[in-house]
């Protein structure tokens, strides 16, 4: 053991540029036993100021052969406004000097020294941290995952990245001999990492540095660092090797936002690593600073990057989302209402021909609930619901609820490999299901911490536990309730988190906007509409289709359906409605009585073309035909029936799909195209003006799941979503949805919204809206500010140029100028709806068509020329 | 204003020098022919641009010099493209230089940057002139370095690279497309699909006028390049197919595919020039991707910096284009 350098005196600190108040020791309580001397650089608490977010606590962990001075321009820039903590690792800088202490040991380090802290839970705690601070912090990050509200990560690593080996100058200084030599007999460690900084620093900078590790005797953790680089596989392994490789598996946890920010010229940890570690979080975004070395924090200004990142995260500037009328009732009104009443059906699937009683219903989800909690099912746990559409999965959902879990539901729309990115995304503590899923997602790792439930026990359990009502208290309407995912047709699929009260509002909107009361019976032919059943308190019917594939519902499988519950209601996607249609036409002489008895049908998740509407209210001819207009985020936003539709449609030019008016109780703004939503929340452009959509209302969705990037640029503040559309509103308040705001194209002139174009051309090529023509997409080639507007039709012929005399239809009806027309055989859609065309794959072939050679061709040349 | 316009005798430099007059520009030529056109309304000087004695005597007394004075084709000697393409525009600069010039536009081509891979929105690249045996786009390219590295603080030189232009009266493009079209050889490389964009002549002329206004010592254009097209790209396709309409013959093309056309176009490099001719040939391998891959560009930087956007669209292009072609049919048959 060797002794600790003494703390400078209040000259020298001021001298450094330190104010000495900060200049703290503490006595730390060690989770070996002893208690250690510290040292820390501590600017104190900051108290909060009235209506202003809680000030943050910044706890920064140096690297090698560095101290708390490292944070220098950290504890400058936010002393006052935020605590920052700047600690000095055992046996380095003024810390007590102790024996060797390897990474899981520093790493159970900085959990006493965090205890000692008394940081305050108020606000949200930040880690910095340099070189190999940065593995120490993130080894007590994953740990402690919920404490950390972001990180920033300065120039270090978990792992070397895949593809290369160890820096080469680490091998050469850990070498044995030579690493007591350069870093604890010498000086010439410290005085290197110095050096590389070069006139970035000053001399002040320099002398501060150096300070605590002028001896010999202060440097022997210098070198006990870079003795703890597990370098290569050895045998036996090196006892730092397994611990770095847990943190490195479990950094995919860590969805709070990471900031990387990255010193270029760093030879050790170069891009190489920023890139690694950026591919290991969820959320991270990298900041390089091109002229800096590795000691970038001293170096570059990174305090004032990590200034406007924090308020960004911070949402300081985030106006609040206005405090939501609570909801009438909980999720389980619905079910409480009916729960004695044995006569009413609750479920009734078609497929399995069996049905399920309120009272039945109701006790069962009280079963499900309770042996969950039994099985140890913690308020807030994620539970992944694999189980099929059905009364057992409806059954769950609610048990899951009831339990206070958060349902992760991603439905087989997503494609298989969707599903599984989807459910890993949410990083499910349990997953419910038949067996074969469960050993399925076991197998592909789709939640390879979760516990799983077989269903068919659960079933069992629950009925057995049906008449236990001790249960706690229903979750409170903040509480998380669920995840649901985008159908991914627009990207990545998102996971969207709602909060129970976000649920009922969202329910009370459609009993309100679709005036549904008790008498209601409804028949979902969309699985996951199922689930608004019981908490609406109406029977449900689910149809006999096969859930992957909506669009084989027929006009005989929905009659019965309808039967079954003499149904009122019935909800479908437009890809089954449109085969019910067709499969009703071919029996020209059946009496449809189930469709006979509709007061409504309603289809949503994609546009629904007018004519198919129509058929549908031949087929149920008391029927309103309603198409609710909304996302997964939030929804409904707005309705319009059939009426309203030709009404809109009868006009000379369509600015688009019109989609009708907002519905009670939700906001619609239109706002600039492209604005940015960290500004704060936009104005609205004005009437009959093309811009982003926005919406407001009490159902509108909590946020994404590990997406904070993603949930930042979708909410602007005050409650406000924006939802990816772009459109307008007319004179007279509807909304007309003019396309995606990613598939506008930037024309030399400015922006061409898809939707208008595409609708004049289906209009010009079917004027009577039959079918003639398939799918039509205007797309973008070329750069962004530049492009070309192209114009590909679904169509039978050849993929390639259209004839000359469609081209010349196309360009007669749009206004802007049109490049080219090309057909396409098979267009590409999304799997759930069976709708949503993939612009951006049209685009990429238009492209690579219109460049006269494949692209195969193009990345070979590409190739070529570089070399 | 005292112009300088040099290869007035090609289809532009009688456009450019058209619309000089019309707003009351004083205009001098320099050509090798007199262009009877032009003969009475303006100064006719007659020469060889790689004549710097000659040029000089042309440039006194002038503000502004439009050189277009090129050797354009693809066979012939290297020796004559260096001369006129890269001497001939030295002299134009050194000319500009010494009579204290202060606005120069150099006229290149979008083919000094073409290295045979798609064009999609692109912008004026450096030029290069690497395209194998070609000896126009080489020289060019030089003589577009040699033009830019001239640009000072007293004379100001920005370079205009129209894109493939045509229209009324013009035999390259359009001549050859008729003629071919006429005789059952009209042949689409990769089915026509490449989109290229194009420049109807009277923008073109109306792009290099706005670039002699817009270019001055310290203005944003001087010492720049920018290419100047219609900025509507079509399928060549499309295009090929309106010139045949508007002059009247057959569109029957055959396809060929662009790797064989490639092919083809190399061998016809090697083996065109030994066979001891001077026409030109039918396909080269800089045409085979010419006709077979996407170039279209960034119209953007041409129009905010010279101030110039195209007026005539190619549609209103192709029917100006048939109704010339009507009336040269009427006169030809009036002769007979």
């Amino acid at each position: 053991m060797s002794t600790t350098p003494d703390r400078p005196d209040g000259a020298t600190w001021r001298g450094w540029g330190i104010d000495p108040s900060w200049s703290r020791l503490l006595d730390v309580a060690s989770h070996d036993g002893s208690t250690y001397r510290w040292h820390v650089l501590d600017t104190g608490p900051v108290e909060r100021q009235a209506g202003a977010e809680a000030p943050a606590t910044i706890l920064c962990v140096h690297g090698n052969p560095t101290w708390g001075y490292a944070w220098k321009t950290f504890l400058e820039r936010f002393a006052g406004r935020h605590r920052v903590i700047a600690i000095d690792q055992l046996s380095m800088g003024y810390s007590e000097r102790v024996a060797l202490r390897r990474y899981a040991t520093r790493v159970a380090d900085i959990d006493d020294v965090v205890a000692a802290l008394d940081i305050s839970a108020d606000g949200p705690l930040f880690l910095a941290a340099h070189d190999w601070g940065g593995a120490i912090a993130m080894g007590w990050a994953v740990d402690n995952v919920s404490r950390v509200a972001g990180m920033v990560l300065c120039n270090t690593g978990i792992g070397v990245p895949e593809g290369r080996g160890a820096p080469r100058i680490i091998r050469l200084a850990a070498s044995g001999p030579l690493r007591d030599l350069v870093c604890r007999r010498t000086n010439g460690f410290v005085e290197g990492t110095v050096r590389l900084s070069g006139k970035r620093i000053t001399k002040i900078d320099r002398a501060a540095f150096r300070a605590p590790y002028r001896r010999a005797e202060h440097r022997a953790a210098v070198a006990d660092f870079v003795g703890d680089i597990p370098l290569r596989s050895t045998e036996p392994p090196h006892p730092t090797e397994a611990p770095l490789d847990r943190v490195a598996s479990l950094l995919p946890s860590i969805e709070a936002p990471v900031l990387l920010a990255w010193g270029a010229r760093d030879i050790v940890f170069d891009d190489d690593f920023a890139a690694d570690l950026a591919g290991r979080f969820p959320n991270s975004t990298l900041h390089r600073f091109p002229d800096a070395n590795h000691l970038v924090m001293a170096e570059a200004d990174v305090a004032r990057a990590v200034d406007t990142w924090l308020q960004s995260v911070l949402g300081a500037d985030v106006e609040p989302r206005p405090a939501a009328a609570a909801p009438a009732s909980s999720v389980f009104a619905g079910i409480d209402r009916h729960r004695d009443d044995v006569e009413r059906i609750a479920i009734a699937d078609l497929a399995t021909r069996t049905t399920l009683d309120f009272q039945s219903f109701a006790r069962r989800v009280d079963g499900v609930a309770s042996s969950l909690i039994q099985r140890g099912l913690a308020t807030g746990d994620r539970v992944a619901m694999l189980t099929p559409p059905g009364i057992d999965l409806l059954v769950a959902v609610y048990g899951v609820w009831r339990a206070g879990g958060v349902t992760v539901v991603a439905d087989r729309g997503l494609g298989l490999g969707g599903l599984g990115k989807a459910v890993r995304s949410a990083r499910p503590a349990w997953t419910i299901g038949p067996k074969p899923a469960g050993a399925a997602s076991a197998a592909l790792r789709w939640a390879p911490r979760a516990t799983h439930v077989d269903v068919a026990e659960l079933m069992s359990e629950a009925a057995s536990k049906a008449d236990d009502p001790e249960l706690p208290a229903s979750p409170a309407d903040a509480a998380d309730a669920a995840v649901l995912f985008t159908s991914g047709a627009t990207g990545p699929a998102k996971g969207v988190r709602y909060t129970h009260g976000q649920l009922a509002s969202q329910r009370d909107a459609l009993a309100a906007t679709y005036g549904i009361t008790d008498a209601d019976r409804l028949v979902a032919a969309f699985a996951p509409f199922a689930l608004y059943g019981p908490s609406l308190g109406v029977p449900t019917a689910l149809t006999d289709c096969d859930v992957t594939t909506p669009g084989a519902l027929t006009a005989g499988a929905l009659d019965e359906a309808c039967c079954a519950v003499d149904a009122t209601m019935a909800f479908g996607s437009p890809a089954a409605l449109a085969n019910v249609v067709a499969t009703a036409a071919e029996q020209p002489d059946a009496t449809w009585v189930g469709l006979d008895g509709l007061r409504l049908v309603f289809s949503a998740g994609a546009p629904v073309p007018a004519e198919t509407l129509r058929s549908v209210a031949e087929l149920a001819p008391h029927a309103s035909i309603r198409t609710p207009y909304g996302m997964t985020e939030a929804l409904p936003v707005a309705d319009i029936d059939l009426n309203g539709i030709e009404a809109a449609e009868a006009g000379p030019s369509v600015p688009g799909v019109c989609v009708g008016m907002p519905v009670a109780g939700a906001e619609v703004r239109v706002s600039q195209l492209g604005f940015d939503a960290i500004d704060g929340v936009p104005g609205a452009v004005a009437a009959g003006q093309t811009g982003e959509i926005l919406v407001r209302a009490p159902w509108v969705s909590e946020g994404y799941v590990g997406r904070w990037q993603a949930q930042r640029l979708a909410r602007p503040g005050a409650g406000w979503h924006r939802t990816g559309d772009v459109g307008r509103l007319d004179d007279s308040g509807r909304l007309w949805v003019e396309g995606r705001s990613v598939h506008v194209v930037h024309v030399a002139e400015g922006p061409v919204t898809p939707v208008p174009v595409e609708r004049a051309v289906e209009r010009a090529l079917s004027p009577n809206g039959d079918a003639t023509v398939g799918r039509v997409a205007a797309v973008g080639v070329g750069p962004q500010g530049c492009q070309q507007l192209v114009v590909v039709l679904e169509s039978a012929t050849p993929s390639g140029l259209a004839s000359p005399a469609i081209v010349d239809a196309v360009r007669s009806v749009v206004d802007e100028p049109v490049a080219a027309v090309l057909t396409m055989r098979s267009m590409p859609v999304d799997i759930r709806h069976n709708a949503k065309i993939d612009r951006a794959e049209v685009a990429e072939w238009a492209e690579k068509l219109l460049a006269g050679e494949s692209g195969a061709g193009i990345a070979r040349r590409r190739r070529i020329w570089r070399r | 204003m005292r112009v300088l316009v040099t290869g007035a005798s090609s289809l532009i430099g009688v456009g450019v020098v058209t619309r000089l007059l019309e707003r009351g520009d004083d205009v001098v030529t320099f050509q090798r022919r007199d262009v009877e056109a032009l003969s009475g309304v303006v100064d006719q000087h007659l020469g060889d641009i790689a004549d710097a004695a000659a040029v000089s005597a042309a440039a006194k007394g002038c503000d502004a010099v439009v050189h277009l004075a090129a050797k354009v084709g693809v066979v012939g000697d290297r020796r004559d493209y260096i001369a006129t393409n890269v001497g001939g525009t030295r002299n134009v600069l050194d000319a500009a230089t010494s009579e204290g010039i202060g606005k120069v536009v150099h006229v290149s081509s979008p083919s000094v940057a073409h290295d045979g891979t798609p064009i999609i929105g692109g912008g004026a690249d450096p030029a290069i002139g690497a395209h194998g045996a070609a000896w126009y786009p080489e020289t060019k390219a030089q003589a577009e370095r040699l033009a830019l590295a001239a640009n000072s603080s007293t004379t100001a030189v920005t370079v205009i690279r129209p894109h493939l232009v045509w229209g009324p009266g013009d035999t390259q493009l359009v001549g050859r497309i008729a003629e071919r079209a006429a005789a059952g050889r009209l042949a689409l490389v990769g089915g026509g699909v490449a989109l290229v964009d194009t420049t109807y002549i009277d923008n073109a002329t109306a792009a290099l006028v706005a670039a002699l206004d817009a270019v001055a010592p310290g203005a944003r254009c001087a010492g720049r390049s920018y290419v100047v097209a219609n900025g509507e790209p079509r399928p060549i396709r499309e295009l090929v197919e309106g010139i045949c309409a508007a002059a009247g013959v057959p569109f029957e093309p055959r396809d060929v595919p662009l790797s064989i056309a490639r092919r083809a176009g190399s061998i016809i490099d090697r083996v065109w020039p030994r066979l001891g001719r001077d026409d030109e040939p039918p396909l080269t391998r800089f045409l085979a991707d010419q006709l077979g891959t996407a170039h279209w560009f960034d119209p953007r930087p041409a129009r905010e910096d010279l101030g110039w956007s195209p007026e005539v669209s190619i549609d209103d292009g192709l029917r100006e284009l048939a109704r010339w072609f009507d009336r040269a049919g009427r006169s030809t048959n009036d002769a007979r």
